[in-house]
Formats: structure tokens, sequence, C-alpha cells
């Protein structure tokens, strides 16, 4: 089972080196063949478990926290301007 | 015989006997660490400086009788656990100088207790691996053997409490990540009841397999520990409402009557050392009076494949907030296992393929948790093994990714299903420590610690060290 | 007509809780400092996980609700995976197969559309631009967002704009949001496709969807463009590409925004931080029953008070004018003013903010302006006379007994005075004088 590495790349925005691709390319095939044996498993009647908590109706009150300052929001990023994160001009 | 050779138990008792002081307790091990971390490699923070400050709080509070169940107690905290104004790195180059602005909740809870931290250790980065050798900061050695691998991915957080540079260390536990390397490294780690304790604050890895939990050297200090971080926290959703016993009230009640089952799927290939060790380990249970019983758990061999769909997806998720925006450093940064599973998680969540591995998988996942719910209903607990051979050199399997995921085969079924797990010390193979591991229904923790206790106490293998200390 | 237009609607509403959706950071973000309304959860911080606002989720049923929704038992988040600046996390917590409400419909100018869903979803942060840089505001991310979908059931620019004007109508009932488009509080996202083929009822092999409409104003306009712009394609021989346009208020014109090779593929996945929501019937049902009056409902009240259809849509246009409209009613009837009355002062005052005042406060006004007005007594008596003085007739005709020169007297006064005073008085002053 081939991956399209190139595509999978773009969409988890990862950015490759070209001499890269060939590596992933064998790895990740190998892994998805020994993923391949899960299609022997027999699920016909069997519902998907997404969570093993079994907690239903979770939620919290309409009420406010104190937040974060300012200063502690952007303490670790690199790159601000006037309070505000700054990246490169993205066109819409 | 130095300070830090004690257990948690001793070491409170000594210090409310004044017989010392948490600053000589807590220099101690700051000593272990400036001598060992070099070689080791366990540490990648350490706040000398803080902690020492806090262990003089500490003795004040003690003077004043004071009596937090930690207090003075120097422990180490698995670098993915958000610490306040202190480095939080999981091992990889994007977070390399990122501090958190808040502590997480079980960060708090400890501190509130009175822990003191010393550091903050080295892991497989994003918590992928199993030996300890995909950090972005130099691999963790073994103080048992220097050449092997202390098994990861909490893999410093093992170290730190075996070689005495803390008294224990908190971890996580995605696919066995704290079981691993706790039989890698003769220590007690457990992986608690997925939701026992809050994950809040805690880098997340793969959300609905993350437990959060710790290693010590005994199972009477991991049950101390486990008291303490334990229960509700509202700021995780999926921490349920079960309120956390009094785990001391049944731990030496001993095994006689239990039946403790073994999984015949999970004594097959194993290395011949480690299959003797585990005969080894039912003949001591059998003669404390447990009844060893085989059961089967026939889904038991989806359960890598299953693992490794529905954790990929769900990091590569998680991982994706890491844009060099807001903290951090791109996504250049990314290490190569970082960037195998992200694309793997990618792709078997995308357009064409959701239905035949993700969804497939999430269906498997529901055999496994039946699998374990059956047997439950014929015993009381499960003993497996924790890994399939003793541990390997360093490098070995390293250029195997495949190979790599292989060694978590017995653990991830605990992790998909959401029960606890505790791995106990079970001796040593040519050195090397190996552990076993104790498997009990949800919310069992007071069981695991009482079987856990009685073997412990029989076999006495925490009283070994890798050198004097 | 020789060509067939299809129009889907999305809208996203903004509930005004106080807290977030998945933090307690404050809602209210509009306006303020940036990046002062965040927490770890907000704005993604490693390690922080979400718990949802049940007022919200409540808020988002009872929208279902009011358009006519039914309302599944069993109801969860799921995960849209996606890259973008604002999106701190790197996906945005929505739900996908398994959403809060389904299938519903709405009335609007006389016709019935279908509303496919009614899902709970977060707001991101909020880019904006300067020169060779982007900046990024996160306050507005976490703001909980209900995103309304219509079945592909419009045909023209009026009745989407009308459809909005009824959207926002029911929500401002609801109190669950105030909807300012200008604030970003209600955004619209058609979705628009044209064919040539007017026999055929099939959906158009593509569609376009456009965004960045922010006022009424624009909606008009932003579809008619769109609708002309796809025929124009279509009739020259191909398919217009199926792609995301904006409004560019500047151009008047709605243009590409990201040219997509491939759809984004969200890779939705069920959100394993968030257990998901099970109802009884009775909570849905009592949820229901909590629904306040919504405008359909008020417009038929208004109705059976007895006053025009039209005027009753008018004083039923926001709650709160009908609430007062509501409660000055049977106030007036006591001073023996009808319904209609008070509903034509409400119509026709300029004056008055109808929707900040109290119903008695309302009737008292209505009463007052029906009364005479106070006069000075000595400057209608200085009036008076100097009435009779310019008009000399008026005395010479009383005196031959031709009273009916009186009321031209009383004209003549009432229109240099100016007021709506009682003729009774000024007939007794113009007596008076005449003595």
């Amino acid at each position: 089972m081939k991956i399209d590495v190139l595509h999978i790349a773009k969409l988890a925005n990862l950015p490759l080196r070209k001499e890269e691709i060939k590596k992933y390319e064998e790895q990740l095939s190998s892994i998805l063949e020994y993923i391949e044996k899960l299609k022997r498993a027999k699920t016909d009647d069997v519902l998907e478990t997404s969570q093993v908590t079994n907690l239903e109706n979770i939620t919290k009150n309409d009420a406010t926290t104190p937040s974060l300052s300012q200063d502690e929001a952007l303490a670790n990023t690199k790159s601000q301007r006037n309070g505000l994160f700054k990246v490169k001009a993205i066109f819409e | 015989m130095n300070l830090n050779s004690l257990t948690i138990k001793q070491a409170r008792q000594g210090l409310r006997a004044k017989q010392f002081s948490s600053l000589e307790l807590v220099e101690t091990h700051l000593t272990e660490i400036e001598k060992r971390n070099k070689s080791l490699n366990a540490f990648l923070t350490v706040c000398s400086n803080e902690a020492l400050a806090k262990a003089r709080k500490a003795d004040e509070l003690i003077k004043d009788g004071q009596n937090f169940p930690l207090l003075g107690i120097p422990i180490a905290a698995k670098d993915i656990f958000s610490t306040k104004g202190l480095k939080t790195t999981a091992a990889s180059k994007v977070l390399e100088d990122y501090i958190p602005q808040y502590n997480a909740t079980v960060i708090e809870r400890l501190q509130s207790a009175g822990a003191i931290i010393v550091g903050k250790t080295n892991m497989d980065a994003w918590a992928h691996g199993s030996s300890g050798e995909n950090s972005d900061f130099g691999p963790v050695k073994n103080p048992w053997n220097e050449q092997y691998v202390p098994g990861g991915s909490s893999s410093g957080s093992a170290v730190s409490v075996t070689s005495g540079m803390a008294m224990a260390a908190t971890g996580t536990d995605t696919g066995g990540s704290i079981r691993l390397p706790a039989s890698f490294t003769n220590t007690v780690g457990l992986k608690p009841t997925y939701g026992r304790v809050s994950r809040y604050g805690i880098i997340a890895m793969a959300s609905s397999l993350d437990s959060i939990g710790h290693f010590t050297k005994t199972v009477e200090d991991s049950a101390l520990l486990l008291r303490i971080t334990a229960g509700r926290d509202k700021l995780d959703a999926t921490t349920p409402p079960e309120i956390v016993p009094n785990y001391f009230n049944s731990l030496s009640n001993g095994v006689k009557g239990l039946k403790i089952g073994v999984p015949k799927e999970y004594v097959l290939g194993l290395e011949s050392e480690i299959s003797n060790n585990f005969n080894g380990s039912l003949k001591i249970l059998k003669k404390l009076g447990a009844e060893i019983i085989e059961i089967s758990l026939p889904s038991t061999e989806y359960g890598i494949a299953c693992y490794y769909i529905i954790q990929p997806a769900e990091v590569s998720s998680n991982l994706a907030r890491y844009d060099g925006i807001r903290y951090g450093n791109d996504r250049s940064f990314f290490g190569d296992e970082a960037k195998r599973r992200i694309m793997l998680g990618t792709f078997t969540l995308s357009v064409g393929y959701y239905e035949a591995y993700y969804k497939k998988a999430m269906k498997i996942r529901t055999l496994i948790v039946n699998d374990f719910e059956n047997a439950f209903t014929k015993v009381d607990a499960i003993i497996s093994p924790v890994s399939p051979t003793k541990p390997w050199k360093i490098g070995e399997k390293v250029n195997d990714p495949l190979k790599m995921y292989l060694s978590d085969a017995l653990t991830v079924n605990a992790n998909l299903a959401g029960i606890p797990g505790l791995s106990v010390p079970s001796g040593f193979i040519q050195g090397l420590p190996v552990g076993v591991q104790f498997l009990g229904a949800k919310f069992s923790e007071a069981l695991l610690f009482r079987i856990g206790y009685a073997f412990e106490q029989e076999t006495k293998f925490y009283q070994k060290a890798p050198y004097e200390l | 007509m020789n060509y067939r237009v299809v129009i889907g609607l999305e809208a996203h509403v903004e509930l005004k809780t106080q807290s977030k959706m998945f933090c307690s950071c404050s809602a209210d973000y509009f306006g303020q400092e940036p990046n002062t309304h965040i927490c770890p959860v907000c704005l993604g911080l490693p390690g922080a996980l979400p718990v949802p606002n049940q007022r919200a989720i409540e808020w988002c049923v009872q929208i279902g609700q009011a358009l006519n929704c039914h309302i599944p038992l069993f109801a969860k988040f799921d995960r849209k995976n996606y890259f973008y600046p604002d999106l701190p996390k790197g996906y945005q917590i929505s739900q996908y197969d398994q959403p809060f409400c389904l299938g519903g419909t709405i009335s609007v100018s006389g016709k019935k559309f279908g509303i496919t869903r009614v899902h709970m979803e977060e707001d991101t942060g909020k880019l904006t631009h300067g020169g060779d840089v982007s900046l990024i505001d996160f306050n507005r991310s976490g703001v909980p967002l209900v995103e309304i979908v219509t079945e592909p059931d419009f045909d023209n620019a009026k009745d989407v704009k009308a459809y909005l004007q009824k959207l926002q109508q029911i929500v401002r009932y609801l109190g669950v949001s105030d909807a300012d488009m200008e604030k970003g509080q209600m955004r619209l996202e058609p979705n628009i496709s044209v064919s040539l083929d007017t026999k055929s009822k099939e959906l158009p092999r593509y569609k376009v969807e456009v965004k960045n409409i922010n006022s009424f104003g624009f909606v008009e306009k932003a579809v008619n463009f769109e609708i002309k712009r796809q025929l124009e394609i279509l009739q020259s021989g191909k398919t217009p590409v199926q792609e995301t346009r904006g409004w560019d208020e500047n151009k008047n014109a709605t243009v590409s925004q990201r040219v997509k090779e491939e759809a984004n593929d969200y890779r939705y996945f069920p959100e394993p931080d968030i257990p998901p929501i099970r109802w009884t019937q009775k909570q849905i049902d009592q949820l229901k029953l909590s629904l306040p009056i919504l405008p359909d409902e008020a417009v038929e009240k208004a109705i059976a008070l007895n006053i025009k259809v039209a005027d009753a849509v008018r004083v039923s246009e926001s709650v709160q004018v009908f609430s007062t409209f509501m409660g000055a009613a049977p106030i007036a009837a006591q001073h023996g003013i009808t319904a209609q009355g008070v509903a034509n002062f409400i119509i026709n005052n300029k004056k008055m903010d109808v929707s900040g005042t109290t119903p008695a406060e309302l009737v008292t006004e209505i009463v007052n302006l029906s009364k005479n007005e106070d006069v000075n007594k000595d400057e209608l008596r200085a009036i008076v006379q100097k009435v009779i003085k310019d008009n000399p007739k008026i005395a010479e005709d009383y005196k031959k007994g031709k009273d009916s020169v009186i009321q031209f007297a009383i004209g003549q006064v009432m229109y240099a005075i100016k007021k709506k005073i009682d003729v009774n008085i000024v007939r007794k002053l113009i007596l008076e004088e005449l003595k």
C-alpha cells in the first residue's frame, strides 16, 4: 500500500525535503502493510468505541473566570506587534 | 546509606522524626543529578535553586507541624507536564524554549501536597517511542547498563527514580510508556484507569489513550501518589466522578484466594528468558496463595494494528497546534518519528481511507474492551510480562520503526480498553531489570496495589539499586 | 427565465453567552484590547482541554426548536481538522454527523424553506492585514457559534435577504444573540449555483460559496452579482469553477479567494476530549416549553387585537417593541384608546424610543398627545383683543346678532396662537371682550 507522501504532507502542513520523501514512503508503506492485518478481524455487527469512559453530559456553567494577561498570552511568541500575533501576510 | 536510597514512606517518617531535613534530602538528590545526569541524560531541566528554596520552606512547615503527604519530597516531572514558569519541551526542538503560563492539574496537586520538583525529565519526543531514543536532546541511558535503553517514552522519569535522582517521577502511558520503562529500570510504574487522573496541562499525545501515572521505588509509594493525583478535574471533561479510595486500607491484604488470569495470547513469542522469569513470577504468586487461571483475550493480535491507527490519528490532530505562531518553533523542527506518526494519522483519517482504517480500528477497539470485560468476570486481575524481550541495546531498533512498535504488543491493549496496569519489578536478566504487570478492571487500582505489594514484599527487588546510593 | 438558480444558505450566529464555548474566558470580545480574553484552552496552548458550555448547548437546541427541527436524543462533538493561522488548535471543535438539530423549516415571505441542520461550533481568532504582515487577535477564538444550514431551496436574492432578516429576528426574540451583522455576530455564506437546464430538478454539479458578506445591504448585491457572473460563464459554454469567493465591497464584486485544486479534507473524527450529550425526551420537551414567544406567534397575537396585518408585522419587528405594545394595549383600552391607536403611535412616532419605554409610559404619552395643551390666559386675552381690533366686522356683526361670526373669531384666534387649546375657553374670552 503506497501512501502519496507529498499529498499527505501537504494536508498535514509538514514541510518535507525532497530527500525525505522516499524514506517516508518506504517506512510508512511497511507500517501500513502490518496494519492491513486489521482487515482480517470480523467486525460486522460491532459498534465503534471512540471513548472508554462511558461518560456523558459533562458540561460547565456559563460563568467567567479571569483570563491570561496580554503579556502572558504573548509570552512565548517570537513575532508580535501591538499586542497581536504577527505572521507573514496571508492573502485572502 | 544515602538519603536517596529511601522510599517516600521512609523519607516522610524521617522528616517527621527530624532525622534529617528536607534540605538535606533535596540536596542529596540534586547532587546525584549533578553526578549522573551527564552520562544518563535523564533530565532536560534541573531547577536546583527553586528546589532548594522550596526545601527550606518545607522545613519550616515541617517544624510548624504541617503534615502534607509529600511535604519536602523531591520529585521529577516528565517534560510533557506543563510547569508554570519552567521550560516544558516534550523533548522536542519545536518547544525547546517554551515556558508554560500555567501548571498542569497534576503538578498543582503534587505541589499542594508539598512535593518539590527538582527537574523535568527527558523522554521520547512527544511521547513517541518505547526506548527513550527518540528525544531531540539525546537518548536516555539505562543506569543498570548504560549501553542499553531504559525504555520509553517516560525514559528520564524511570531513570530518575531508579538512580536516586528523584523519589518519584510523573509519567504518561499511552501504549505502555510508563509500564515498559518501569520494567526496564526496576521501578514500580503505574498506568491508572483512563480518566482517573486529569490530563489537563499535559501535552496531549493520543487523547483517548493518554493515561497519567508515575514511577516510584515501591508499590506503597505509588499508592501514596495516586491518592494525591487522582480525582475529578472540572478542567478535564474525561475525568469521571468516581471517588478516590484510600488505597492503603487493603494494601497488605495479600493475594490468598484471588484469581489471577494469564492470557494465553500474551505468553506467545516471548524471549525465552522473559518466559522463564514470568513463570517464576507465577510460582511466587501461587506460593502466596493466588489461583492462576489461563484465560483468553482473543483480539490481542489486533492490538498493535488497532493502536497504530487510532493513536497516530489522534496525534496528527493534537500536534496540529504547533505552527510556531503563538509559541515554539515551526513544523520543520519536528523529528522523524513525529513526522511519521503525523503522516500516518493524517492518512488513516483522510477521505477514502477513514472507513477502512480509522473506523475499522474503532470497532476492533470495542472487541478489545469486550475481551477484558469478559475476562474480569472470570478472574480478579490479569498478570503478564510487560515486554516480550529484555531491554535492548541503544541503536538496535532505532532504524526499524515497525520493530519498535512491536515492543508495545503486551501493553497497548490496556490503553485501548482504558484499564489500569501496574508494572512491578520481577527480577533481572544478565543484570538488566525485567518486570511483570498486573491489569485490572477500571478503577481497580486498590486491587492492583494489593497484589503488587504482596509480590514486591515477597521478592524485595526494590532493595536493589543500579549502583551504591 | 431560461435558467435555474439554486441557493443554499449557511448562516453563523454568535451566541451572547457570558463565557466562551469551551473555556471560561469572557465571550464579550468586541472592541476589547487584543489577546486579553484568552486562556490556555482558547489560545490552543499545549495541554489545554475543552469543556462545553451548557447554556450554549441549550441555546443551540432552542434555535433548532424555533426552526421546527427534530432534536435527536444523542449528539456529539467532532474535530474538523485544517490549518489556518486564526485556528489555534489546528482543528475546530464542531459537529459532523450527529449534530444537535436536524430537519426543520422556516416561513419567510409567505414561503416555506427547509432547514437541513443546526449545530454548535467554536469561532476562530480574528485576522487583520497590514502591509506585508497579518496580525491575529484570539479574543474571538472559542466564542460559541451556531451554524444554521438550509436546504438549497432559495432561488433569488430577495428571499435570501428576507430569510436572513427573519433569522436575525428569531434569534433576537430568543434572546440568544444580538445577531448584528456589522459586528460579525451573524454571518452569511450563500452557496450559489446556476443551471441552464430548467427542466431537471437535480442539483448543479458545482457550487460557489460566497464569504465576507457583512451587511444586509451586501446580501442582495452579492447574490445577484454571483448569479449574473455564473450565468455568463454558463452561457459561454463553460462551467463555473467550484470555489470559495469573497465579496469585495470596494469592487462591488465577488472575488476568487483560495483557488484549491482539491477540496479541503477535514478528516472529521469524534472529539475524544468531550463526552457525548444524551438528552432525555423530558429535557427536550422542557427546553421547548421554555421557549419565549417567537416572531410568527407575536404577529398572530397582535393581529388578534384587531390591528391591520401590516401593522402587526411592524410592531412585532423587535421583541422589545412587541412586548411594550402588548403591555400597552390593555392600559390604553382603559383610556378609550384602541390597540390600533397604540400601533399607529408606535409606527408613526419618530421621537420616542419605544423599546426602552414601559407600557404605562407609552400610554401616558399617547393620552397626552390627544389632550389639549395649556395656554397662558393673559397671552390668550391679548391675542383675542388683537383679533377683535384687527377685524372690526366681528364686533359689528355680533352687535347685529350674527352669532356665526364668533366661530370666525375663534378660528382667527386658534390660527394666531397655533396651539391646540380648548375652544370653549377661547369663546368665553371673545364674548367677554365683546361685551
